[in-house]
């Protein structure tokens, strides 16, 4: 007896009753569709936030206010602290304390509803320094960034991402216009250039002011969200991520570095929480999407079930021509592996088609630089799950075939 | 050495408190190159003496020698090796599988054996040639009439060579025509040296034996050989 004949059997097996083999794997392609999609746009959406982290370039550094989160909870906190200070900006500026430093930005951001006459729009505002700009490679299309003037006197002035500036006004020029935001009137002296979705925001959907401006009259806040440190150059990273520890911890009077109020990271510190993140979301929807899985193979063991009483005869005469109780068992245990296969190969490629219709929704919905992704490890895990799902459901049904006596095929219908 | 030696068999059904002796203390040999026709009213056991020979049952008690060696203790697989190499098997109700042509259901017992194609077909084509069907090799054997498919079985039977034939009740299913060719068949092979033991109620079907077993309440109650043999050849049935 070989393989290639039991193959050939089951094949036959599954293949004589068609709708039925069809309506059974419904559940497996299913479950395995989701899993794909969910993996697949997972894939894309790590890559995409990835990608943007890394547009900043390997030299810089980040200070997020808070402890380094250890729990879904302790990163809830983290986003609500207020460590980060005016005052230790200004530590960090000093020469002396940070050497490799070119440049830091302080920034803040939060959620506003600004109107141009009769229109009314929620966009995201991002005040930070003069340099926001530059750190951002963003560039200015009409007018002028704000200054470090209009920073220290916390002037109402706005420079727009670009397809507000187009959505509100169109062609027309818009510099000296006045925007309001809570009650506020902002005067416009600039547009930014067209970026696509960059790094954290999309900033041709934001609205850029002095920090200053944004902490005191939208905000009220007197705290940063973030500081970005730019150094000469990477090779000083960890040189300077320690000057940079060691100058807040002076500036903060803290002494055990367990009790920070505050966590450097770097680029590849972030890429890595943005990919551990997804990794998590990923994992979590699949094994939600995996319940799919665990009612379609009942469903195979059920219809195997059903077909090895039906098919008592076969088996019957089967083993009265020779066959061992190992043949039968292979028999159908490949039969329900072919089905569970066929239904992985199946939800693999509607998965597959699914992740790819939704990325080209998202590509001009969500973000130009979102691309379709299908990682091999998907492929490969969609048919490991339904060959693994077809021998754990097939075993119990394949089993009892396998039982039956010889007798049964002299036994008259 | 007989081919087949059963010593006491006996087979006891149990269905709740009530406890049938389908085959009780039996005691036979046959002989290499016999037709042997076990015979008897339903119920007598004769079907059941039938499935323990044939290694598909096995007995509550007893001994049975096949080619000396006693399979009522062997394990399963082992039992499957025996009925696959040395037993072929003929059915009233024919059993071959309807979705497979009439050359796989012949090559049927060769896979289980382990021979390889393109062996397999020319030992298939070998046989069905011999039972008259080599322009209905490719049929669905759900097509075929119930004589063919009864000869189909039969060729299935032989494609290993076994050392004996158990057929049960294989004309049962057939007109007497058909009936007629199929014992031909079985007359022709004990011809050529087969041992084929034969399950039946019709007493002519049981003449085309050698020797008759007539089994009432699971013993044996008459053993004897046939004076006048039926002959579907003599009789004029078969041209």
């Amino acid at each position: 007896m070989f393989i290639r004949d039991i193959f050939t059997m089951s094949v036959k097996g599954v293949s004589i009753q068609k709708s039925r083999s069809a309506l059974t794997i419904l559940g497996i392609v299913i479950g395995i569709a989701s899993v794909i999609l969910i993996m697949s746009l997972g894939s894309s959406a790590q890559s995409l936030i990835v990608s943007q982290v890394e547009s900043l370039g390997p030299a810089n550094i980040f200070i997020l206010p808070g402890r380094e989160p250890t729990s879904v909870q302790d990163f809830a906190g983290s986003l609500l602290s207020d460590s980060l200070r005016e005052r230790d900006v200004a530590e960090l500026k000093k020469k002396e304390n940070v050497p490799h430093m070119v440049r830091i930005v302080p920034f803040v951001f939060g959620p506003a509803v600004m109107s141009y006459e009769s229109e009314v729009r929620s966009e995201t505002v991002i005040g930070g320094t003069s340099e926001l700009a530059s750190t951002f490679n963003l560039t200015v299309g009409t007018g002028d960034f704000y200054t470090d003037d209009d920073v220290l006197q916390k002037n109402q002035v706005v420079v727009l991402g670009s397809k507000i500036a187009t959505d509100l006004f169109g062609t027309q020029d818009i510099i000296g216009h006045r925007v309001h935001i809570k009650d506020r009137s902002f005067r416009v002296i600039g547009v930014m250039d067209s970026k696509g979705q960059g790094s954290f925001a999309d900033f041709d959907q934001s609205v850029l002011m002095p920090y200053s401006t944004a902490q005191q009259y939208l905000l009220g806040i007197r705290y940063f969200h973030r500081i970005i440190i730019e150094i000469d150059s990477a090779n000083y990273i960890n040189d300077s991520i320690a000057d940079i520890q060691d100058t807040l911890r002076t500036t903060h009077n803290i002494k055990d570095p367990s009790k920070d109020d505050f966590n450097v990271k770097t680029q590849a510190d972030l890429v890595k929480t943005v990919g551990s993140i997804t990794t998590v979301l990923t994992t979590l929807l699949s094994a939600v999407a995996a319940i799919s899985l665990l009612v379609g193979g009942i469903g195979i063991m059920n219809i195997m079930l059903v077909s090895v009483t039906e098919r008592t005869r076969e088996i019957g005469l089967r083993k009265a021509l020779g066959a061992t109780n190992r043949d039968v068992l292979l028999q159908f245990l490949l039969e329900a592996v072919i089905l569970t296969l066929a239904g992985g190969v199946i939800g693999i490629i509607i998965g597959a088609g699914g992740s790819l219709l939704a990325s080209i929704a998202f590509k001009s919905l969500v973000s130009s630089s979102w691309n379709f992704s299908l990682p091999f490890s998907a492929i490969l895990l969609g048919c490991g799950v339904s060959v693994i799902i077809g021998i754990i459901f097939g075993i119990y049904p394949a089993r009892s075939a396998a039982k039956k006596s010889p007798m049964e095929a002299l036994r008259y219908e | 050495m007989s081919l087949i030696e059963v010593k006491n068999l006996t087979k006891i059904y149990r269905e709740g408190d009530v406890e049938t002796r389908a085959v009780d203390e039996i005691n036979l040999k046959i002989e290499k190159g016999e037709f042997v026709a076990i015979i008897g009213p339903s119920g007598s056991g004769k079907s059941t003496l039938l499935q323990i020979l044939g290694g598909l049952d096995r007995p509550t008690s007893g001994e049975y020698l096949f080619d000396d060696k006693d399979i009522s203790r062997l394990p399963d697989n082992e039992v499957a090796h025996i009925r696959n190499r040395q037993m072929g098997f003929v059915f009233q109700a024919f059993n071959l599988l309807p979705r497979l042509t009439v050359i796989e259901n012949v090559k049927l017992p060769l896979i289980y054996r382990g021979v390889d194609e393109p062996e397999r077909t020319v030992i298939a084509r070998k046989m069905i040639e011999l039972v008259g069907l080599q322009d209905r090799e490719n049929y669905k054997s759900v097509k075929l009439s119930g004589g063919q498919k009864q000869r189909v079985a039969i060729a299935r039977a032989l494609v290993n060579s076994p050392k004996v034939i158990f057929a049960d009740e294989p004309t049962g299913s057939l007109d007497s025509k058909s009936g007629e060719v199929v014992l031909k068949y079985l007359e022709e092979l004990n011809g050529e040296g087969n041992t084929i033991v034969m399950v039946t109620h019709e007493s002519y079907v049981a003449k085309t034996a050698k020797r008759i077993i007539m089994l009432r309440d699971g013993k044996i109650e008459s053993d004897e050989p046939v004076s006048e043999r039926h002959s579907a050849f003599k009789d004029g049935l078969i041209k």
